[in-house]
């Protein structure tokens, strides 16, 4: 974390005066990526505070269960219905299901939740450390020889880093839940073979890919949303802009890495 | 213990603090005056190292603090408390663990001493048996001297003290002042307060500083400065208005 050093508060001037909105954006994820490099020093070198991590953890987790689960739900029935009205057209009905269960797993069921992450967890993030900004709770913990990003920026990285892979198992288990429920009891589709080919054409390298796209969004949620209340302005009106910031840039960061998370690890995965 | 030699500091075009140069002795009480947005509580958080100056030097005890990595200065505040304008309790936190707090980053884990420590502090803040309370129950002044209790709790060299009774009524201010001499006396700390409270400057600071445009105008004992004939001062401490400044 910087220190704070470039305003009265001890925090820093916002990039946002200091140039265009891509240049801020770029300058913004630097240092981003540079409180992911003291986040990650951080995790070696100090011990972690159990209490904080887990209480994170129980709100990043627990309580996202209800928006994943609605957004997994939706996603699922929804991509079932349309793919099926499509493929019906080409005599391949019985594709739907696998269909719907290899972007459930590659790219909606990550994205989708990391969104939904990004929308609830990535804004109260934002909103709690620019709140302990402008009161001050962030110098007092500093004179209380305690380093915010040890305090406050590990135990909620971790437990977002933790969290989104399980939420995205959820999404992906409730997503194709609820589109194999639709296939076989509005869209008349035979059920036992459509798990059979989503069993066959599922690889665990599939699965694997989506659990890395999750955890890396994970840590982009946690750290835009720990960086924008950390540097947020004065006043209610600076904590309602980081927060606004922390949601846009995050969901920006997630759709434009998701892009290049997928030929990367495309490359490694499926050599 | 501490000096600032010829600070200086700049937030953009507006400058804060203009060649500031100041020394506490151990064990001596300090009180800072002056206007609002003269720099008082920037020269405040220049002494912990929240903020770096442009130039100029603080040391600590001997140790240059300018420029010292954010993990080395922890170190070195832990020779401080310091109790902030709004006090800056943890909202997350009920009374007892917000005066725990320091103590537990201190590495203490006898839950039983730390608990005594607590009641120990809150009965010489004149609050005992609040331990439970959250922060929404508590007034401005209660907040106050649970910020004060959080700042003792761990024993401190110095404390560090910015405008402790603004926004406070006449006898919630008065009895502030009297837990800062309490707690001053009681375990010799060195004291440098920021208040804009000229009764609680000359009660408890045995030398006043008097920023004015961000520059020391006057480094005196409390009767010199109230004593004082220039007529800057004077007015200052007078609460006189000079409209020809501009001053409302």
């Amino acid at each position: 974390m910087r220190r704070g050093g470039d305003n009265p508060k001890g925090g820093r001037v916002s990039t946002q005066t200091a140039g265009g909105g891509v240049t801020s954006f770029v300058a913004s994820m630097g240092s981003i990526v540079l409180l992911g490099g003291e986040v990650l020093r951080s995790l070696f070198t100090t011990r972690l505070h159990w209490n904080e991590f887990i209480k994170q953890l129980h709100f990043v987790g627990w309580k996202s269960q209800v928006i994943v689960l609605t957004t997994g739900a939706s996603t699922g029935m929804v991509f079932c219905a349309q793919t099926f009205f499509q493929f019906h057209k080409m005599k391949m009905d019985n594709a739907t299901l696998t269909v719907v269960g290899v972007a459930m797993i590659t790219e909606l069921g990550p994205v989708l939740a990391g969104l939904m992450v990004a929308g609830r967890v990535g804004a109260a993030i934002s909103a709690e450390l620019g709140t302990m900004r402008v009161t001050e709770q962030i110098d007092a913990l500093r004179t209380m020889a305690t380093h915010p990003v040890d305090y406050l920026v590990v135990p909620r990285f971790l437990a977002t880093v933790i969290a989104m892979p399980l939420l995205t198992v959820l999404a992906w288990g409730v997503g194709i839940a609820a589109a194999y429920l639709l296939s076989i009891t509005v869209l008349g589709l035979e059920g036992s073979y459509g798990l059979r080919h989503l069993y066959f054409y599922v690889d665990t390298q599939d699965v694997l890919l989506g659990c890395i796209k999750a955890l890396f969004f994970g840590g982009i949620i946690a750290l835009v949303g720990c960086y924008r209340g950390l540097n947020c302005g004065e006043g209610a009106e600076g904590v309602g802009r980081a927060t606004n910031e922390a949601v846009v840039q995050s969901c920006i960061a997630i759709l434009v890495s998701n892009f290049f998370l997928t030929l990367l690890l495309r490359g490694i995965l499926y050599p | 213990m501490i000096e600032a030699q010829n600070i200086s500091k700049s937030f953009g075009n507006n400058t804060v603090l203009r060649d500031v140069s100041f020394k506490v002795a151990e064990g001596e009480s300090i009180a800072i005056i002056g206007r609002s947005g003269t720099g008082k509580s920037v020269l405040l958080k220049h002494l912990i190292g929240l903020l770096m100056p442009d130039e100029g030097t603080v040391r600590v005890r001997g140790v240059e603090i300018n420029n010292m990595p954010e993990r080395e200065l922890l170190a070195v505040r832990r020779q401080f408390g310091m109790l902030f304008q709004g006090a800056a309790l943890f909202d997350s936190m009920d009374v007892a663990e917000n005066i725990a707090f320091p103590l537990r980053r201190a590495g203490e884990t006898d839950e039983a001493e730390i608990q005594q420590r607590v009641s120990e502090m809150l009965r010489l803040v004149e609050m005992p048996g609040v331990e439970t309370k959250l922060l929404s129950e508590l007034s401005g002044g209660m907040r106050k001297r649970v910020g004060l209790a959080r700042a003792i709790v761990h024993r401190p060299a110095i404390i560090l003290y910015d405008e402790p009774t603004t926004g406070l009524d006449p006898v919630v201010s008065d009895s502030i002042d009297q837990l800062i001499l309490r707690v001053r006396d009681q375990f010799n700390i060195t004291s440098i307060i920021i208040t804009h409270d000229m009764r609680s400057a000359r009660r408890i600071g045995q030398r006043i500083i008097y920023l004015r445009d961000g520059q020391v105008y006057l480094d005196a004992t409390a009767e010199e400065v109230f004593n004082s004939e220039d007529l800057l001062v004077s007015q200052f401490v007078n609460g006189e208005a000079n409209l020809k400044e501009g001053v409302m």
